[in-house]
């Protein structure tokens, strides 16, 4: 599969088994996914940072229906949106049973062959 | 395609040689650089004006909107709108959801295995935490949709379905079960927008109002839960008209997942959010209540043909208006907001029809 232009970064970081994402360097807001120009302040001055891993889980699902082969083995495996201590919003994998507003902390991890982030509850020490 | 837009033509008491625009919807099944330009061929009109539109489910409200401004800008005449899709039988079920898949992100979420029920399921999971809907909320919308589809002769989907059947079908995204989803579907639906009111019977409907908005096109850009685009191109289309959420007496809002017609409904503010089961249960949406919605059953029972499948509401909500539903015919009424949105609540499309009775 092709990845984007604006994404390499991200698809790289993921290949060296790092999280990434987008800060403006204008305005310092966080971005959600890849962007050309920040919608804060419309700066193009967005650089790409590693992130700590950790966050909070915002949605979750269980998936029951694969959207394809690859993915039938898996089932049922676990989706969520999780905010990043910096400020942005990844989609990825999780562990079953985690629960919105759950502290996690991701990893890179191979899941049908694609690497994708995969989070992990934190536990309290 | 052919037979919908025979039907509008005929419906509308117009001859092939009037219409002098077509604007037509995208088909997944049938990419085509120029759509607009090959069904004009294929039904012998040669139109002043023609190309196809993609807005997702938004497509049938964008290319109304857009027809209504061609026609008020004295561009053309009369707009053939058209869209059509064989959906179910065109592809199989696995390329189906593969082709929607891509809504998401190539980059950031496709590749962990999402689906558009999956992107729909976690919406769902941060809404309904957020202002405390449940599952059975949910399933209270596909029963209604069951309800009303049950009286359409073209409805896919028509044996009456409890809570309780909707809570127990197959889990595909918790919290999302099977009927909680829209089936795929085959379909085609067609209208005409015109400068002069229709030849055919009923009463002629105008379109007094439209708006969009767009805040994001990908779930994990989604900025603000409680402002996803619906209420600013609701107050749009309202403002336009001129008139305020009081002023509806018909709702057709668009209903790919259960979870679609409950933000919908509420961030529009057509009820209080976290509400709008209730107001389903109390019979605010029924063909007897208040505000009627989709009263041919919707994407969730009358079917979802793509571009084609938000069109059919708004092919209702004209035909109710007109007083052309025959045995579902509600009450006389004489102002309904449509509502439309394409991908995962990113492109929305807000219409104002108004009965000139």
């Amino acid at each position: 599969m092709s990845v984007s232009r604006l994404s390499r970064p991200y698809a790289e970081g993921l290949a060296a088994g790092v999280l990434r994402y987008q800060r403006c360097a204008g305005c310092g807001l966080a971005q959600r996914l890849a962007r050309h120009a920040c919608p804060g302040c419309g700066s193009t001055d967005l650089r790409w940072h590693d992130c700590a891993g950790t966050g909070t889980v915002v949605a979750v699902t269980e998936v029951r229906r694969a959207p394809a082969d690859a993915w039938r083995a898996l089932v049922p495996y676990t989706l969520v949106l999780v905010d990043l201590d910096e400020g942005a919003r990844l989609m990825g994998h999780g562990v079953a049973g985690l629960a919105i507003g759950q502290r996690v902390s991701g990893r890179v991890a191979e899941a049908a062959g694609q690497r994708v982030p995969h989070f992990a509850p934190i536990e309290s020490a | 395609m052919a037979q919908a837009a025979d039907g509008a033509l005929r419906e509308a008491g117009l001859a092939r040689g009037e219409i002098d625009a077509v604007l037509c919807g995208y088909a997944t099944t049938l990419p085509h650089l120029m759509l607009a330009s090959l069904v004009s061929e294929r039904l012998g009109i040669r139109p002043a004006y023609a190309h196809g539109m993609q807005m997702g489910g938004a497509t049938g409200a964008g290319m109304v909107m857009l027809a209504s401004d061609l026609v008020r800008a004295g561009r053309v005449r009369r707009v053939l709108v058209v869209a059509g899709e064989n959906r179910a039988s065109g592809q199989t079920r696995d390329d189906a959801i593969q082709t929607l898949a891509q809504v998401g992100d190539a980059d950031f979420e496709v590749p962990n295995g999402g689906s558009v029920p999956a992107y729909y399921a976690l919406l769902a999971s941060q809404y309904m935490h957020r202002w405390g809907l449940t599952e059975p909320d949910l399933a209270e919308f596909a029963v209604l949709m069951r309800r009303h589809a049950a009286s359409h002769p073209d409805a896919q989907l028509t044996a009456p379905i409890s809570v309780a059947d909707v809570l127990a079908s197959k889990p595909i995204a918790s919290p999302l079960k099977l009927l909680d989803c829209c089936p795929i579907s085959d379909g085609a639906v067609a209208l005409v927008v015109s400068a002069d009111p229709g030849r055919g019977d009923g009463v002629p409907v105008a379109i007094t109002g439209a708006g969009q908005a767009h805040h994001h096109q990908h779930l994990s850009a989604v900025d603000q839960l409680d402002d996803l685009g619906a209420a600013a191109s609701a107050r749009r289309a309202l403002g336009q008209a001129g008139v305020g959420l009081a002023d509806l007496d018909l709702l057709a809002i668009y209903d790919s997942f259960t979870i679609t017609l409950a933000i919908l409904l509420e961030e529009i503010g057509l009820c209080p959010r976290g509400a709008s089961a209730q107001r389903a249960r109390e019979g605010v949406f029924g063909a007897e209540g208040a505000l009627p919605l989709n009263t041919h059953g919707g994407l969730l029972s009358f079917g979802h043909s793509g571009a084609a499948g938000g069109m059919a509401h708004i092919a209702e909500a004209w035909r109710q208006l007109a007083r052309r539903a025959g045995a579902r015919q509600v009450s006389p009424r004489r102002r309904c907001l449509l509502h439309a949105d394409g991908g995962v609540l990113s492109a929305h499309v807000s219409l104002v029809l108004e009965a000139r009775a």
